[in-house]
This record gives C-alpha cells, sequence and structure tokens, in this order.
C-alpha cells in the first residue's frame, strides 16, 4: 500500500504555497535547542529528550554549539555571575533565535525572589523571552507545552512584513 | 579515645586564653582564643593522641552589630579514631581577621574563601583570598546581617 503523500503526488503534484509559509514550517519543525542547563530544570529538560518523551519529534535534538541553536532553554536558576556567560551565549546564536525560559526561576526569580542576593529576578532582565514555562520545576509535557506555543508563534512569522516597525509606526504617528 | 584527651591537647596548647567547652554542642565545641588557633589546629593534626586528618567544614557565623562578634566554627574528623570535635573562634566584627590554617589542611583553602565572600573574615597567610561564589566585581558581603543590597549588578536589577 502506498503512503499518503504517494498517493496524493503520484502523478508528480504542485504545491503551492507561500514563501513565508514554507520558512516558518522549515523553521518550526527544526528548533534545535542548546544543550544547556544550569540548575534543576535540567534534569527535567533532559528527561523531555529521552525516548519516553521524545523531544525529537518535534525535529529538535540538542545541539553543543550556540551557532548551531535556534532555541536556548534557560532551564534553571540564573545567577548574577552567570548572566553574563549567558548573555553571551545568545549573542552567538545565529538568527533567528528563540529563548524558552523554563521554570519559575528564570521566569521570575522563583524562591529566591527575596532573599537571593545572587539570583537575577527572571533572565528577560538580560535577554528577550519568546515563551514562559511556569512550574518549580516544569514537568516534561509541560516544557513541549512551551515549544509547541512556540512553535505557534514561528508559525505566525512575518517575513514580508515587519509587524513590528508597523505597531511602531502607528503608535508614533498617533502620538504625533 | 576520649574527649578528654583531645581537650587536654587543646589546654596545653593554649597560651592567651584557657579553653571553654560548649557541652550542648554535638559534637562538643571548645572555644579558644584566635591567637591559640593556628597552634591548636597543628597540634591537633599532628598529635598522636588526637590526629584530625581530616578539615570536614569551616563556618562562619555573624552576631549582628550589637554584640560586635562574628565566630568561625572549624569541623574537625579524625579518620584514624573516628572522632569529630569543633572549634570555635571569636573574632571582632569590624576588622576580622584571623590565622589561615590552609598549609595544615589543604581543605581550608576553599572553606576560608567562602567565609571571606560571604563575610569579609580575612584569613592572614590564605595563599589566593578571593571571592570563590559571588562575581569578582561583586560589592559587599551578603550573609552579614547588616548587609545592604546594591541597586543593580552591572546594569542588571537587583531587587525583585
Amino acid at each position: 500500500m502506498k503512503g499518503f503523500l504517494d498517493q496524493r503526488f503520484e502523478s508528480g503534484g504542485v504545491i503551492i504555497t507561500t514563501i513565508e509559509d514554507l520558512t516558518n514550517w522549515a523553521r518550526l519543525s527544526s528548533m534545535f535547542p542548546m544543550t544547556f542547563g544550569i540548575a534543576c530544570c535540567a534534569i527535567e529538560f533532559m528527561s523531555t529528550g529521552t525516548s519516553v518523551y521524545d523531544m525529537d519529534r518535534f525535529g529538535m535534538a540538542p545541539r553543543a554549539s550556540p551557532r548551531q541553536s535556534d532555541v536556548m532553554i534557560v532551564a534553571g536558576t540564573v545567577t548574577f555571575k552567570m548572566a553574563e556567560r549567558i548573555k553571551r551565549l545568545y549573542e552567538q546564536m545565529a538568527e533567528p533565535r528563540y529563548v524558552i525560559s523554563m521554570g519559575s526561576c528564570s521566569n521570575c526569580g522563583g524562591p529566591y525572589w527575596q532573599h537571593g542576593y545572587h539570583v537575577v529576578k527572571g533572565v528577560d532582565r538580560i535577554v528577550p523571552v519568546d515563551v514562559y514555562v511556569p512550574g518549580c520545576p516544569p514537568r516534561p509535557e509541560a516544557l513541549i507545552g512551551g515549544f509547541m506555543k512556540l512553535q505557534e508563534k514561528i508559525r505566525q512569522e512575518s517575513v514580508v512584513a515587519p509587524k513590528a516597525i508597523e505597531k511602531l509606526m502607528e503608535k508614533k504617528s498617533h502620538a504625533v | 579515645m576520649q574527649f578528654e584527651s583531645i581537650l587536654s591537647v587543646i589546654t596545653a596548647n593554649c597560651a592567651h586564653v584557657a579553653p571553654v567547652v560548649d557541652e550542648n554542642a554535638t559534637p562538643k565545641i571548645v572555644i579558644i582564643s584566635l591567637h591559640d588557633l593556628k597552634k591548636v589546629c597543628q597540634a591537633l593534626y599532628a598529635h598522636t593522641d588526637a590526629y584530625f586528618d581530616m578539615l570536614s567544614c569551616i563556618t562562619a557565623i555573624d552576631n549582628g552589630p550589637q554584640s560586635a562578634t562574628m565566630e568561625v566554627i572549624y569541623s574537625l574528623y579524625s579518620i584514624p579514631y573516628n572522632h569529630n570535635v569543633g572549634l570555635k573562634v571569636v573574632v571582632r566584627r569590624d576588622e576580622p581577621a584571623i590565622d589561615s590554617v590552609c598549609d595544615i589542611w589543604r581543605t581550608a583553602n576553599w572553606h576560608e574563601r567562602e567565609a571571606f565572600d560571604m563575610f569579609g573574615i580575612k584569613f592572614n597567610g590564605h595563599p589566593d583570598l578571593r571571592r570563590i561564589l559571588m562575581p569578582a566585581d561583586w560589592v559587599g558581603c551578603p550573609l552579614r546581617k547588616d548587609y545592604q543590597q546594591e541597586g543593580y549588578y552591572r546594569d542588571i536589577k537587583i531587587e525583585y
């Protein structure tokens, strides 16, 4: 028996799509995360990569270098000493790049919000964050939920219309 | 091996102030003068009745500005005799300084750096006394009772 695609395209079919949809689809189907964990959330991140949760089914294979990665998953407590390194790793990633903040610590400081003199109260103070995954630590299912949210976000991206600039211009014209 | 024999080794090496024993502590803690510390540690390390060859931990305590003292506690363990003892030294809070025991136990190196990092206690004779946990350009000693946070660290806001 022939597969779905074979049945559909056996006579040499043509797919019509937009360049945006194609690039977005390619990007969201291969979000390579950086192999990077800072605290206990990294254990859950590792579990997400195991055969039980199978991160690879989203086309996500951890890369050992920021230059090959698309997504940085900040899995753990961000200390002030680490902040400089995280910023540096983020700057080394090629665009388009995305950041998932995993767990309470990197979302907002978590249990260290009050007396944690050494903890950055949210990784969004040093790098821009696309998706926040709540939990302490989040279960692998929650992290996968975060991946799917990021996929949703990438799916809406546009290469031709710079929406952010449009919005900014609109704001400016209103202000005038 | 009994606690009495350890105490006699300590007493024999205390030239300044007679040691005081805190009986409530587990293991028992002997409070000695900071001027005797180096000699007592050397004796406890080398004496055949004691042979404390392992320094388990160095802990510092800040008693706050009112009492104006800090305490440094050394947890010692003798592997051959399977015996624990603690040494406590009281230092001044305004300019805390104490002899380093790095040349007796090499473990002391990082423990003393941690005490220096968190409390600002200076260890005389330490080969490499600099911060170990906090960034090198951090301001203040975080575990002091009167520690006040800075507003920003390298343009990152510290407060929640």
